[in-house]
């Protein structure tokens, strides 16, 4: 059986600024706590959006998060939705690689984001921009 | 005909000055320890000069023509420096209000018929309430550059290096590790190494809210730039539901010496500096 997932709460947050990360981890944390949600899943949270708004800083510069409270049957959940209007990613499949990186970098944050969270989903065109959304479940 | 009120401003600039330099100064708020009054006639002065030297009919009801750009520089420069002096919103507000007040009040003895005052006054209202806003926004830029500038200083007196031990550093990491943040850490920590010769850090991050992708990078690269100096580096302070998240994200610290807590980090430095801390044996009396 297939039970709706509902949204109950909702924040919209413009990220433009590498002084808006620790903002928006506190308002996820936040929003984490409210729905009593284990430290771990909290950790485990926190590190996928950090990793997906500092994305999105960097390949997109900046872009829109919304958080929400979401539920579904008994469970209550976070959802973040991250909205950009950057380059778009060409390969997702290559992009969701660990150690893949156009940046330099670890190439760990699409990847791990996606072990991380209950629910990964990715669309993105070129030239257009990227949207992700992901869901933790409170006891997920 | 109508009185040209711009060119009476022209006529009584002087009267305008004192006028305003009287309105300041009767604030009893006025700081006369930040500036003195010879250093704000001198500022009221650049003002009242390039604002009745810009002022005309027309552009008196315009307050975003580009006649004004040398005025909003002037005014600019003026809130930017009041806002990194320390003064109040409310003490550089009165700067620009006062104004205000004595153009309206000059206005006031010299336009006669009520329904041109009237007029002047809207038209002076609108104006120098633009002003105002313009000194307000600055005045806010302002501050926000002392806030950053105070971000930098406490990022870099909030990275301690301590010698723990003759040989040991230790150096608690409290808040978010950024880029620039990394680098400061990295260079005390280096510096120090050098400077106490000493052959084991520790770098405790149980102060870390959050060990992303990046803030491991940044820690990777500390202990490499560490190693290259010949030192070890541990990393300790790492919270269960940490170390699970680094698992998850699949970041890989094998290769680095992790420990639960600091005690045991200086636990394991000990052993490898081969110092032995033991409990004295006291002889109990009998
Ligand atoms: N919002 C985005 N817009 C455009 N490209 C993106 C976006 N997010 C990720 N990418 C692309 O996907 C690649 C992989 O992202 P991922 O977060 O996995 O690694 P990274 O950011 O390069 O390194 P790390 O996150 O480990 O520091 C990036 O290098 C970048 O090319
Ligand atoms: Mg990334």
């Amino acid at each position: 059986m297939i039970t709706a997932t509902i949204s109950l709460n909702k924040d919209t947050l413009n990220v433009l600024r590498e002084q808006d990360v620790v903002v928006f981890r506190n308002r996820v944390k936040e929003y984490a706590v409210k729905i009593k949600m284990g430290l771990v899943n909290q950790t485990k949270l926190i590190t996928a959006a950090s990793e997906l708004v500092r994305n999105m800083l960097r390949y997109a510069n900046g872009g829109q998060i919304i958080i929400e409270v979401v539920s579904r049957g008994r469970d209550n959940g976070i959802r973040l939705t991250f909205k950009d209007e950057g380059p778009g990613i060409p390969d997702i499949k290559l992009a969701l690689t660990d150690g893949y990186s156009t940046g330099k970098s670890l190439g760990l944050g699409l990847p791990g984001t996606k072990r991380l969270v209950n629910e990964f989903d990715i669309k993105s065109e070129v030239g257009k921009g990227t949207r992700i959304t992901i869901i933790k479940w409170a006891n997920g | 005909m109508a009185i040209e009120i711009t060119k009476l401003f022209k006529k009584k600039q002087a009267v305008i000055l004192e006028r305003w330099m009287t309105n300041q100064l009767a604030d009893e708020r006025l700081r006369e320890d930040l500036m003195s009054n010879e250093d704000l006639r001198a500022e009221s002065e650049e003002l009242i000069t390039a604002l009745v030297a810009s002022l005309n009919e027309s552009n008196i009801e315009n307050p975003e023509s580009g006649d004004f750009d040398h005025v909003i520089e002037i005014l600019a420069g003026i809130s930017i420096s009041r806002a990194r002096q320390g003064y109040s919103p409310r003490e550089t507000g009165v700067f620009i209000l006062s104004l205000k007040e004595a153009l309206i009040e000059i206005a006031q003895e010299e336009v006669k018929d009520p329904k041109e005052l009237n007029i002047a006054n809207r038209k002076l209202n609108r104006l120098l309430d633009s002003f105002s806003i313009i000194t307000f926004e600055t005045f806010i830029k302002g501050r926000e550059e002392v806030i950053l500038r105070q971000t930098d200083e406490i990022a870099e007196i909030s990275t301690p290096v301590i010698r723990v031990w003759d040989g040991i550093l230790a150096l608690p990491i409290i808040g978010t590790l950024d880029s620039a943040r990394t680098q400061v850490v990295m260079e005390s920590l280096l510096t120090e190494i050098v400077e106490s010769g000493s052959s084991v850090a520790i770098l405790d991050i149980s102060g870390v809210p959050t060990v992303d992708s990046l803030v491991a990078q940044h820690l990777l690269k500390t202990v490499s730039a560490t190693r290259l100096m010949g030192a070890e580096c541990i990393i300790s302070g790492i919270r269960p539901e940490i170390a699970q998240t680094i698992v998850h994200l699949g970041i890989d610290l094998s290769d680095i010496v992790t420990k639960a807590s600091l005690a045991s980090a200086l636990q394991y430095a000990f052993r490898t500096l081969k110092i032995e801390v033991r409990k004295s044996a006291v002889k109990s009396a009998v």
